[in-house]
């Protein structure tokens, strides 16, 4: 697969910006909201340079891995409309630039991480950019239509990572953390691929819905979501945290499953605008984004005394 | 390479430098930062 990429011709230097787009920094955003709320939650102190430094570490590990995701598939971006424009299908890097500025950016992170913060979160984000950039871009991505679901699991390490980095070991509420996002993501992509249509078909990557189908999509949308809502709840059926977070999780669980309850059950129709899904796909994005709000309130309050 | 391709050929080295000079700058002060709170809480 990558033999075959589009060469650059020009004879120009490539832009900074084109680097800068390489880490895919949209994606980034989520990345170090969750690491923050991994650093903030965890119980213990991290001094703000030190916590400043570990999420630096966890954005550029996962700007690495991103540009080793761009190198590595410049063809089948230059496939998709989505993609087609990025710096590498584009023609305006060198293909080897953008593997060499992975490669670079990746090592640095884990050393930097290492060098201020222990080596124990240094190897965690090793981990997760082999996950990504390997085992996911390259071995299984293309391989199973379950490969959402494995992606899902790169993007749930950054907070894991944000926890050890303070505590410096590995307990069940930054693993619950981890589990949190992993199974958040199957339901909240394939929600946002039943109503978009992607040409994934066109350059042989085997999403869900086109592989099997939308009514096996639909079922597994609504299986995630039943698994999520116990994983959710457990940081505060296990006394990692108090009600304020509790209660969070109950209400936005209960509201994942109303939500994706007549997503399961009803199929497409002719002129179909496919409201449910995108509710359910929106509805997604601000649970993720309460829930870890609310993790974050509820240690700050229990860590200042403000709650028994 | 014309006069117009050289402009931006020079343009586009003199972005890349200023931003490869700024990163530098910025990792040098990260590094004493780190190393006077690594000196003041060593553990």
């Amino acid at each position: 697969m990558a033999s075959t990429a589009p060469q650059t011709t020009t004879r120009l230097p490539t832009e900074w910006r084109d680097f800068f787009t390489l880490t895919k920094p949209r994606v980034m955003t989520l990345v170090i909201f969750t690491a923050i709320c991994g650093v903030l939650a965890a119980p213990g102190n991290i001094h703000p340079v030190l916590g400043f430094t570990a999420i630096l570490a966890i954005a550029m590990g996962a700007g690495g891995s991103a540009a080793l995701n761009h190198w590595w598939e410049a063809d089948i971006d230059a496939g998709m409309k989505r993609t087609m424009n990025r710096p590498l299908p584009g023609g305006r890097m060198r293909r080897e630039d953008a593997r060499d500025f992975g490669i670079f950016l990746s090592a640095v992170s884990v050393g930097l991480m290492g060098v201020a913060i222990g080596w124990l979160a240094a190897a965690l984000l090793l981990g997760a950019i082999i996950y990504y950039a390997v085992i996911y871009t390259m071995w299984l991505k293309p391989r199973t239509p379950q490969n959402i679901v494995i992606g899902g699991g790169a993007g749930a390490f950054p907070p894991l990572i944000g926890w050890v980095a303070v505590t410096g070991e590995i307990t069940a509420m930054p693993i619950l953390l981890f589990a949190i996002i992993f199974f958040w993501t199957p339901p909240h992509f394939w929600a946002l691929a039943l109503f978009v249509q992607s040409d994934y078909a066109k350059v042989g990557i085997p999403m869900l819905p086109v592989v099997a189908g939308e009514k096996p999509t639909r079922r597994q949308i609504m299986i995630y979501t039943l698994l999520l809502a116990p994983i959710a709840i457990a940081p505060w059926y296990i006394g990692g945290t108090s009600w304020i977070y509790g209660s969070c999780a109950v209400v936005l669980s209960a509201l994942f499953v109303v939500l994706a309850m007549p997503v399961f059950t009803r199929m497409r129709a002719e002129e179909d605008k496919m409201l449910p899904e995108k509710a359910l796909f929106k509805f997604s994005i601000v649970y993720l984004f309460v829930l870890f709000a609310a993790l974050v309130a509820d240690r700050v309050a229990a860590y200042q005394g403000w709650i028994a | 390479m014309t006069p117009d391709e050289e402009r931006e050929f020079l343009r586009r080295r003199k972005a890349r430098n200023w931003v490869v000079a700024g990163t530098l700058l910025f990792f040098v002060v990260l590094f004493y930062a780190i190393t006077m709170v690594r000196i003041g809480n060593p553990g």
